[in-house]
């Protein structure tokens, strides 16, 4: 069956199985090999992307449910030019090591800021906490959140 | 990744529609939501439905309003939304509880309380907060909606009264002066099934005990409703002694199995231990909206 | 809380700086193995048992065959005419690669599917009919070894029972009975280390690429020793060692899962060679729990023993169970690993242990997961055995230690169980650990609480670790000695390219590695490109894992670049018209002795050794420095840590409060990286000591077979890390540094567990829980029912 969906602000349109998961076709279909997998049961978080500005699991939705959506990846974020502060973060508070799990947790903290623009380090886990990390021990993951949350510019919250 | 098997699919763009497609493509059809359930079972291959039938459009059945003295919860209702949501916080706190420790914060944004309560996984949460708040179930079919209770509606494991052809549209619960209720949760690991969970919910008028509801996830094959320990609350007055022995009620009359969670007897024991947490917290918070 | 903010600016050298890999993983470019496309490739899928032990009647692969998208077939059948059936081990046993006459473990691999993309390749894998006769299986592995405990490995001829490796042994019995007699105190204490396993974040998989025309194997797979797989490829398949070349690229987590040969490998080569296209087999997460390299399952039996205030003497004897086929990854003369370093850190009287293994039905392996070759167990052991003889003293855990430490004038420090610790302070690191934690307060609290009821438990874990194997005259794998090497080449613009056998899966070498060669010469690590992961552009060695790449190949690296130094210094001694003697080295140039005015950078040696001017008679142009390190011994990275728990008593749940620790690897090159490896390791200690177990039912079915049930700790359950840092060099290593990788994932379970029974000693009279601590597990034993795992 056909399917467009709109992944990083353009509308792609492909020809694939029903069953296609979102993670497979943004990997296969449209090379967004960004977004990683690692498990079969809907657990580590490594496959999340954001669909309409909230992280969700793109090993848990079916391409053709994303259909009318917006879809957005690791790739969307930051610039040619540039990297966005969350991006920075993790570089300057040394929050990835393999980064396997990077791209995901990368997503949720753009959609965290971008709700939350100054979250407590509870905050912080709490939203990363559908998603594993094998590497960091987390402490570094939550530095970094924390390091874009005081360089991205925004007023600082009441907290 | 394990994958699912070849599916048909469908997009219902009314809850008519997704009704007229279940009838249309028979028992091997699904509905899918949220798909936090179904998705997961299909890649394992424990459910190979042929149809998909995304209900995820219908956006009619996606809101927390209220209406003739009751909240009433649209079944596409995400997560999420009973998280945040004000009207139910002010009124039902025990959904918040309940859903800071469902799954993680990306399932979440897309599992549904029509999801959860139609999986009717006997761990799962929202059913106990459903029973214990004494919630009805609204379900659509092609002659028409019926209610049912919720104590009705969770049958056996992963078996609910939601018949071929038929969806679940709302859960309505009733509001009443001087609610509180709270949830309790034990698991081996954030996101994790519970090991044990209670909701637990009182109406306190004058100091008494008008109303109870105590409802027990993980330790039945079902949702157990624990009618003893809501017997024995009416009409008291709030205190450590009498949560102790309803807990102890609560204990004895749910069936929890021993599996890698844990033992029988910490199972039963921790019926007793979360029934005790929530019906403590639930009377304090009563007693402050009394107040 | 505090950040830890790498330098504003690039350290020439060691220290705090920012990691040039970084730069692709956040924005999503790094090259995993499953990014990967080539033209025209195939995906396999393994077609797994569901029985732990039974016989194959037949295999019937016609409906799969008939499947549209559907290319081959592979059995045992197939494989047999190749010779290929059946494959070595790195412990010298053999494995099957896909099962012909018998099933030895749920989730072995059975058959081979061939397919156009990976759903197809998936669909038809029920299609493959397999008749099955179900035996019954060995599960416990005290009773493999009963006289009617079935045969697994009836494939060996001279196998009649289930014995993997006989009784190996190492300290003095007899010394050990002697003091233990002669002791004030003696804890005696049955104990697991449960089956585990590394679970890195990516699983294993593989793209091969055989082209029918030249023969060239080009190998995409995400392993921890890519010249050492070349190598077993080259001597299984019997393919020319130089058409064959492994690339690594980027890695996921490998934490010793991606060290073994894995059958999946062997057929998807054979899948490339008989299909003459690309075949890339990605395993499912599944089969990476069900069947890739497990850890620990060692089944201890220890006892440790007192004598005025001191330990004086350890014994531990250990069933270890290494599933259907001992695939274990260690060096060859140690069938044990390195489990006898469990005298620990303390000047023992006496020290004996025994290690047997066994064959069960149950995935293949042992030794994985950040070991250190078996190290772990030995620290596990040991720790616990102290925790819980300070217990019974009535003594402060931390005193206990204290009085019973090897002292630092005693270094270098023969053990009885034959290893020679190189350096270490143990007083000073575990008074560090005293600092940050703020023991004496937290003891005060300690007392407050459990007088209104509360369970609070401060637990200690004091280790000495052993890595970086190791010398030839010692060690070797599959008879490959472990030396490591590198490669160094300078330009003319003083910009390098260092060429290294270390393999990264996150440890950060692209930067580290240039911040060592950074230190020696004087070149900004910016101007320093690190190349790994390519068998046919790097030297050999064996590779990442056991905390070897800082000992061993950080040393190569070291040497390789102090030998470009003294090359350079006889091109500045031409160039400056003096004698190489009279020469004097700081940081980035060579300056002639009482003439500092007068010297010449390394950009302006690099661009005179490749210039028009003539160098010195006899010097060849170029500025190269190249080493093979064979270590001389290994190193002794230590650590202190303490570890704060609080119980609920109603629920028996663990929140760990505090984790203080304090570790000494020697000299850090590169203090962020360092203490990002302890932090991880940390959060698998919280895993491995409250929620992570492999478990089988009696039938051999694995009970944790996904990441619904094999549970890795999140960020909610793990605490704001507290790290310190004491620092002995190591004497014997280039730089003085001695890896500390697996630091954290040995020392820190025992202080978990240490925390819980500290907790629940007083009030229950708990002085033991086997992990994984979770609230069940916990809930029992404080009713006095404390029970192995499964």
């Amino acid at each position: 069956m056909e399917v467009t969906v709109t992944v990083n602000g353009e509308q792609a349109t492909r020809d694939i199985e029903p069953a296609m998961l979102l993670v497979h076709f943004l990997r296969e279909e449209l090379d967004l090999t960004g977004t990683h997998w690692g498990c079969d049961t809907s657990n580590c978080g490594a496959c999340v992307v954001q669909m309409d500005g909230r992280p969700v699991k793109s090993c848990t939705v079916l391409a053709a449910m994303a259909q009318g959506h917006e879809i957005r990846t690791i790739e969307s974020i930051g610039s040619d030019g540039g990297l966005d502060p969350v991006q920075e973060g993790f570089r300057e508070e040394h929050g990835l090591q393999c980064g396997f799990c990077t791209p995901g947790m990368i997503m949720t903290a753009r959609a965290l800021l971008d709700e939350n623009p100054d979250p407590s380090e509870e905050e912080i886990r709490t939203a990363i906490s559908g998603q594993i990390c094998r590497c960091t021990g987390y402490a570094n993951i939550v530095r970094a959140v924390r390091w874009a949350a005081e360089h991205q510019g925004a007023k600082a919250g009441g907290r | 990744m394990q994958t699912p098997g070849p599916i048909e699919y469908e997009r219902a763009t009314s809850v008519e529609h997704a009704i007229a497609l279940l009838e249309q493509h028979g028992p091997d059809s699904r509905v899918i939501a949220g798909g936090h359930s179904l998705l997961p079972m299909m890649k394992l291959r424990l459910a190979n439905p042929e149809c998909l039938i995304d209900i995820n459009d219908l956006k009619e059945l996606s809101y927390i309003r209220e209406a003739d003295g009751q909240v009433r919860i649209g079944a596409l209702t995400r997560h999420r939304e009973l998280l945040d949501s004000e009207l139910l916080a002010r009124n039902f706190p025990v959904f918040a509880d309940a859903e800071r420790v469902i799954a993680d914060p990306p399932v979440r944004n897309r599992g549904t309380i029509g999801g959860s309560l139609a999986q009717a996984d006997p761990a799962e949460d929202l059913s106990a907060v459903c029973s214990a708040l004494k919630a009805e179930a609204v379900i659509a079919g092609s002659s028409g909606e019926r209610v049912v209770a919720m104590e009705d509606f969770h049958a056996g494991p992963y078996t609910t009264a939601i018949g071929d052809g038929e969806i679940l549209t709302e859960i309505r619960t009733p509001i009443r002066s001087g609610a509180g209720s709270a949830h309790e949760k034990v698991e081996r690991r954030a996101g994790d099934w519970a090991i044990a969970a209670v909701s637990a919910a009182v109406w306190i008028d004058g100091g008494t005990i008008a109303d109870a509801g105590l409802a027990l996830a993980a330790v039945g094959l079902t949702t157990v409703h624990a009618t003893r320990s809501e017997e024995l609350l009416r009409g008291e007055q709030p205190s450590e002694q009498l949560f102790s022995e309803a807990g102890k009620l609560a204990s004895e009359d749910c069936s929890p199995t021993a599996d890698g969670r844990g033992s029988v007897d910490y199972k039963r024991h921790l019926a007793g231990e979360l029934s005790k947490r929530a019906l403590t917290c639930a009377a304090e918070r009563a007693q402050l909206q009394e107040a | 809380m505090a950040t830890t903010t790498a330098a504003a600016h690039t350290p020439m050298g060691h220290g705090r700086m920012k990691r040039k890999e970084d730069a692709r993983f956040i924005r999503g470019e790094g090259k995993y193995l499953d990014d990967i496309k080539l033209p025209g490739m195939l995906h396999g899928a393994i077609l797994r048992s569901p029985y732990a032990h039974a016989r194959i009647v037949s295999i019937d692969t016609s409906k799969a065959l008939a499947h549209p998208k559907v290319h081959r077939v592979i059995t045992a059948k197939d494989l047999e005419t190749l010779g290929l059936a059946w494959m070595p081990t790195i412990s010298y046993d053999s494995q099957a690669v896909l099962a012909g006459d018998k099933v030895r473990f749920q989730g072995q691999e059975v058959a081979f599917v061939i397919a156009e993309d990976r759903y197809s390749a998936r669909d038809a894998l029920p299609l493959i009919d397999v008749e099955y006769e179900p035996l019954p299986a060995v599960v416990n592995a005290r009773k493999a070894l009963d006289p009617d405990a079935p045969l697994i490995r009836d494939d060996k001829p001279d196998q009649t029972d289930n014995l993997a490796s006989p009784l190996w042994e190492a300290g003095d019995a007899e010394e050990c009975e002697r003091v233990f007699a002669d002791a004030d105190t003696v804890v005696e204490r049955d104990m697991i280390y449960p089956r585990c396993h590394p679970a890195p974040l990516e699983t294993c998989g593989m793209i091969a690429d055989m082209d029918p025309e030249t023969g060239q194997l080009d190998i995409y797979n995400g392993n921890q020793a890519p010249n050492l797989h070349r190598t077993v490829y080259a001597q299984v398949a019997g393919l020319p060692e130089h058409m064959i070349r492994v690339m690594t690229n980027d890695i996921g987590g490998g934490f010793g899962n991606k060290v073994p040969v894995y059958p999946g490998y062997v057929c998807t080569i054979v899948g490339s060679i008989v299909t003459g296209k690309p075949v890339k087999w990605v395993e499912d997460r599944s089969e990476n729990l069900m069947s890739t390299g497990f850890a620990r399952d060692y089944l201890m039996h220890g006892r440790i023993c007192a004598k005025d205030g001191r330990i004086t003497g350890i014994q531990v004897d250990v069933i270890a169970d290494h599933g259907a086929f001992d695939s274990t990854a260690q060096p060859s003369k140690f069938p044990a690993g390195f489990f006898h370093v469990f005298a620990g850190s303390y000047d023992l009287e006496a020290a004996h242990c025994s290690v047997k293994a066994v064959y069960t039905n149950k995935a293949p392996g042992g030794v994985a997961y950040r070991c250190s070759f078996r190290v772990t167990e030995a620290i596990y052991v040991t720790e616990r055995l102290v925790g819980e003889l300070a217990l019974k003293m009535g003594a402060d855990p931390v005193e206990l230690r204290m009085n019973s430490f090897i002292q630092p004038e005693q270094f270098p420090y023969e053990n009885k169980t034959g290893w020679t610790y190189d350096s270490g302070n143990y007083p000073e690191t575990m008074r560090e650990a005293m600092r940050i934690a703020g023991y004496e307060e937290l003891r005060k609290e300690q007392t407050e609480r459990r007088a209104s009821g509360e369970l609070m438990g401060i637990g200690v874990s004091f280790f000495t670790e052993v890595v970086g194997a190791g010398p030839k005259k010692h060690m070797d794998i599959l008879g490959q000695g472990m030396a490591d090497a590198a490669d160094l080449r300078v330009h003319a613009s003083g910009a390098a390219v260092l060429s290294i056998s270390a393999q990264t899966q996150g440890q950060g070498h692209e930067t580290t590695f240039a911040q060592i060669v950074g230190e020696e010469l004087g070149i900004s690590p910016d101007k320093i490109k690190v190349r790994h992961g390519d068998t046919d552009r790097t030297p050999f060695g064996l590779g990442t894992y056991g905390s070897r790449s800082t000992p061993v190949s950080g040393a190569s690296a070291a040497v390789a670049a102090r030998r470009v130094r003294d090359k350079a210094r006889l091109i500045a001694a031409g160039m400056l018209e003096t004698s190489p003697e009279d020469l004097v080295w700081e940081k980035g140039r060579w300056y002639v002795r009482g003439d500092p005015e007068k010297g010449a950078t390394i950009d302006e040696i690099a661009e005179a050794a490749y210039g028009e001017a003539p160098l010195p008679e006899g010097l060849e142009g170029g500025l190269d420095g190249q080493c093979v390190y064979d270590p001389p011994n290994l190193t002794y990275p230590c650590g202190a840590y303490i570890c704060v728990v609080d119980v609920d008593p109603g629920t028996a749940e663990i929140k760990v409060r505090r984790f203080i620790a304090v570790d000494d690897c020697g000299v850090r090159i590169n203090p962020m990286v360092v203490e990002g490896q302890i932090m991880g390791g940390l959060a698998e200690g919280v895993g491995i000591a409250l929620m992570e177990l492999i478990s089988f039912d009696e039938q051999g079915n694995c009970l944790n077979g996904s990441m619904m049930d094999y549970l890795i700790p999140t960020a909610l359950e793990c605490p704001d890390w507290e790290l310190g840092a004491t620092e002995t060099p190591c004497p014997h290593h280039p730089i003085g540094a001695k890896g500390v990788g697996e630091s954290a994932t040995n020392g820190s379970p025992p202080a978990i567990v240490n925390a819980v029974c500290d907790a629940l000693y007083e009030t229950h009279r708990v002085a033991h829980i086997d992990m994984p601590l979770n609230p069940a597990r916990v809930w029992e034993a404080m009713r006095g029912r404390a029970e192995p795992p499964q």
